[in-house]
């Protein structure tokens, strides 16, 4: 019992006695119950699910429609919807892969989840304020399915909105204003998100959980709240300034009245380039715990992933005009050099992840198999990003499917790391494991699925075609390679049913996990699952990286504690 | 140390390179001066990526194999390993800088203006493009119906002063492996020479509204000789082409007549 610290409020109980049994929440709670308990819920689990579950239904909706556009590609001269309602669908699917689910799931709704476990706190800093975060959200992925139903449609500008494209004049009507409403209100939740995130990092921790001794996803988390807190904003300002310019009669981003609508690229994309790290790094995080879990190995080089994340962070706010070298209005140089040099860190993060499994005990579980595929298709997805760094490149490359071909395989990685997240802390969540066949046959089809739809969109945009056509009468040539593209996209889609089929068997015959089924590392596995309402009745003493690891091998000694601090720990201090 | 000698070809490659005989790795020639260059800095990339890539690739199938679990006991707990964390710090530094150099090498050249032989007015609308040809009194219009076609000196420094007259749209022709956007209140200018005759087709890249799919545009590159006789076969008086070149883009397009593009015109 010395290795059990009791904190204020809670009860200790004991862990060498029963830890695999459940331990049901003792507190009293006076208040509602049912529905209504949940609609005034401020636990940061209840907010975690929501978020989650509605980013996901979300996922599935952008997910559908980009199935729309392959069908629509599958002829150059397809007319399966018009102009206009391509122009909206590819619109519509951007949009809410992005604002509705990749953020949202990733810093809100799994960050939500496990951060105050992973830090060993009992809530978010600000509980009340992350269900306001929740319900801005919930508001405006409201804003955004009723534009569908607005007249004139939703809105047909891209996901990126270029003015004066999405002037009055150019895009009247309601869509595209519920597009801006939505935008504010998920950008002020994601703000909230990042003020809770920071603040309960800094302030929540456990005693002994110092900064060095937080889990990779906590450290990715709160660098994603400090980026959050230093884009965000600026889209917002945008945002309202455009809203201004539609309905006041400024004209900031309009040429008439001296306004300059490349200013509208430039804020934007002064969100949108740390956006990109905003997404990406909490599946870093995640796949950073995946990874030395299933490899029975500490994460290698810890010290440097952290590095490398805050080196990331900090060269994304200074990329952001690499998405503008075509207007002829940026330092080429000064943007080529920083988008080249976050190469660097990046590669760090693939060695450490190559360097955690090296000589490890390697476990497929379905969670690790996604996160293996995370990080070739992530791999691939970086390669190609480098070549977009280099501005002669970019010239013939910028707006055409080379482009497109690229981010979808970074985020397609990301939608593979989700899964890696989603078997891996599903557990936790509901108690229960996800089925290993038919999450096996998820992963194969969603792999192969995301290589045979990005790789010959790459190679259709070496070719010439430009993104966002909706036929492409003058170069049938373009058509195998659009077919190929859209197979891939069918079986992405498959995978989607796939998980759907194993959530429906695993809730039929459920498959109990255990408070720590994966022998992991971190403090969320040291509580029950689900954990009670204030997360912990007790904890362990940290004194590593892996508290509950440490706690569970007492014969290792915990990393840094070991005769070699830091290197190699492979003799046992306590024998 | 095979990571150390797959790096330091990888630094020098996109240089030593960019003379040999590669595959295309997908890309166009460039049919300019600058668009050749650019092939070649593809290349070079190419091969960089492949290397670095394919290398990469390797380890992490060896990892993911060579190491899946054999049994129950736990592997030793090795985190740190400082100098070999430091190579692949270092060394992928190195590439960085040696693309780079590559890069600014390259740009110079796409983004130089040497002074033309040839001047073309362009403007972009939605959903066609306006081509004027200062001091020669020739326009040429066209729109998603009908695409226009720049006829241009092979061999001759051209320079476009490129604008647009509603939103952005993108000047983006495949086989010069050179885009640039066309944006409202802004001149964008660029200069190229096209090496070899013939027929490239351009289109728009940034999505501009509706019939963005279908704002094309054809560039026909012929002998200088052809395109002085182009030009004074095409020729308007100076008044019809004030006009034609003041017209409004939204003149243009609800098919106000001027001077319309022709599929002929004469050149061989």
């Amino acid at each position: 019992m010395t290795d059990l610290i009791e904190r204020p409020g809670t009860e200790s109980f004991d862990h060498h006695g029963g830890h695999d049994e459940v331990h049901h929440d003792n507190h009293d709670h006076h208040g509602p119950s049912g529905l209504l308990k949940w609609l005034t819920s401020t636990d940061h689990k209840v907010i975690g699910i929501n978020y989650t579950v509605t980013s996901v239904l979300m996922m599935v909706l952008g997910g559908a429609l980009a199935e729309v556009i392959r069908a629509q590609l599958v002829s150059p001269t397809s007319t399966l919807v018009s102009f206009a309602q391509y122009n909206q669908l590819f619109t519509m699917h951007g949009s809410i892969m992005i604002y509705l689910f990749a953020g949202p799931f990733a810093f809100a709704g799994l960050a939500n989840y496990l951060v105050p476990l992973q830090v060993g706190a009992p809530d978010m800093a600000f509980p009340r304020l992350n269900a306001l975060s929740y319900w801005l959200y919930l508001g405006g992925t409201i804003s955004m399915l009723l534009s569908f139903f607005a007249t004139g449609g939703p809105a047909a500008f891209g996901w990126v909105g270029y003015a004066p494209l999405t002037s009055a004049v150019n895009a009247p009507g309601v869509g595209p204003d519920l597009w801006i409403g939505a935008l504010m209100l998920t950008g002020f939740s994601a703000i909230f998100s990042g003020v809770n995130l920071v603040a309960t990092i800094f302030y929540l921790r456990a005693p002994g959980m110092t900064l060095f001794r937080m889990p990779i996803f906590t450290w990715n988390m709160l660098v994603t709240g400090i980026l959050i807190l230093l884009a965000f904003p600026v889209l917002t300002a945008a945002l309202v300034m455009l809203y201004c310019d539609r309905h006041f009669g400024t004209h900031i981003f309009e040429v008439q009245g001296g306004g300059v609508p490349l200013l509208w690229q430039h804020m934007f994309w002064f969100w949108g380039h740390p956006e990109v790290y905003i997404l990406a790094l909490p599946f870093f995080g995640m796949v950073s715990e995946v990874i030395p879990v299933f490899s029975k190995k500490p994460m290698f080089g810890y010290k440097g992933m952290v590095f490398a994340t805050l080196t990331i962070a900090a060269l994304s706010l200074g990329v952001w005009a690499h998405h503008m070298f075509t207007t002829g209005a940026v330092l080429l140089p000064f943007f080529s050099i920083m988008s080249l040099l976050i190469a660097v860190p990046t590669g760090i993060k693939i060695f450490n992840w190559i360097g955690t499994m090296w000589k490890g005990q390697v476990e497929y579980t379905s969670a690790m198999l996604f996160a293996v595929g995370f990080v070739i298709t992530f791999l691939i997805g970086g390669i190609t990003g480098i070549y977009l760094a280099s501005p002669p490149l970019d010239f013939f490359t910028h707006d055409t499917y080379f482009v497109v071909a690229h981010f979808h395989s970074v985020v397609m990685a990301l939608v593979i790391g989700a899964m890696a997240g989603i078997y891996f802390w599903g557990p936790k969540i509901t108690g229960y494991k996800l089925h290993e066949g038919w999450g096996k046959a998820q992963f194969w089809t969603l792999f192969i699925g995301t290589q045979l739809f990005t790789f010959p969109l790459y190679w259709v945009g070496l070719k010439g075609m430009p993104r966002r056509m909706a036929v492409y009468p003058n170069n049938p040539s373009w058509q195998a390679l659009n077919q190929w593209a859209t197979v891939g996209a069918i079986l992405i889609g498959i995978s989607t049913l796939l998980f759907v089929i194993n959530v429906l068997v695993s809730w039929r015959k459920p498959i109990p996990a255990g408070d720590n089924p994966w022998d992991a590392n971190s403090l969320e596995w040291f509580t029950t699952s689900p954990p009670p309402h204030h997360n912990f009745l007790s904890l362990p003493k940290i004194r590593s990286e892996r508290p509950t690891w440490d706690y569970n091998h007492p014969d290792y000694p915990a990393l840094g504690h070991g005769k070699h601090a830091g290197a190699e720990t492979q003799e046992k201090a306590n024998a | 140390m095979t990571s150390r000698r797959a790096a330091l070809l990888a630094v020098i490659a996109p240089l030593v390179l960019a003379g040999c005989q590669l595959p295309t790795f997908g890309a166009n020639h460039g049919a300019t001066k600058g668009g050749t260059e650019s092939f070649k800095l593809w290349q070079g990339f190419s091969v960089t990526a492949i290397i670095i890539g394919g290398f990469t690739f390797l380890l992490i199938l060896w990892a993911a194999f060579r190491y899946r679990r054999r049994g129950d006991s736990i592997p030793r707990q090795t985190q740190y390993n400082i100098p070999l964390e430091l190579i692949y710090t270092i060394i992928p530094i190195l590439v960085v800088i040696g693309l780079f150099a590559a890069t600014v090498v390259v740009e110079n050249q796409v983004v130089s203006n040497p002074t033309p032989n040839a001047t073309v007015d362009v403007t972009a609308f939605q959903w066609g493009w306006k081509f004027v040809y200062p001091g020669q009194n020739v326009v040429v219009v066209g729109q998603t119906t009908q695409d226009p076609t720049m006829v241009l000196p092979v061999g001759e420094n051209v320079r476009i002063d490129l604008r647009s007259s509603d939103v952005v749209h993108g000047f983006y022709v495949p086989k010069l492996n050179f885009s640039r956007f066309a944006q409202p209140g802004l001149l964008n200018v660029f200069t190229f020479n096209i090496d070899q005759p013939g027929i490239y087709t351009g289109q728009c890249s940034q999505l501009c509204g509706l019939y963005h799919s279908l704002m094309y545009f054809q560039i026909k590159a012929v002998s200088p000789a052809a395109y002085q006789s182009w030009l004074s076969a095409n020729a308007l008086s100076p008044a019809q082409a004030a006009a034609a070149a003041a017209a409004t883009a939204s003149q243009a397009s609800s098919g106000i007549p001027v001077k319309p593009a022709q599929t002929n015109y004469g050149v061989k």
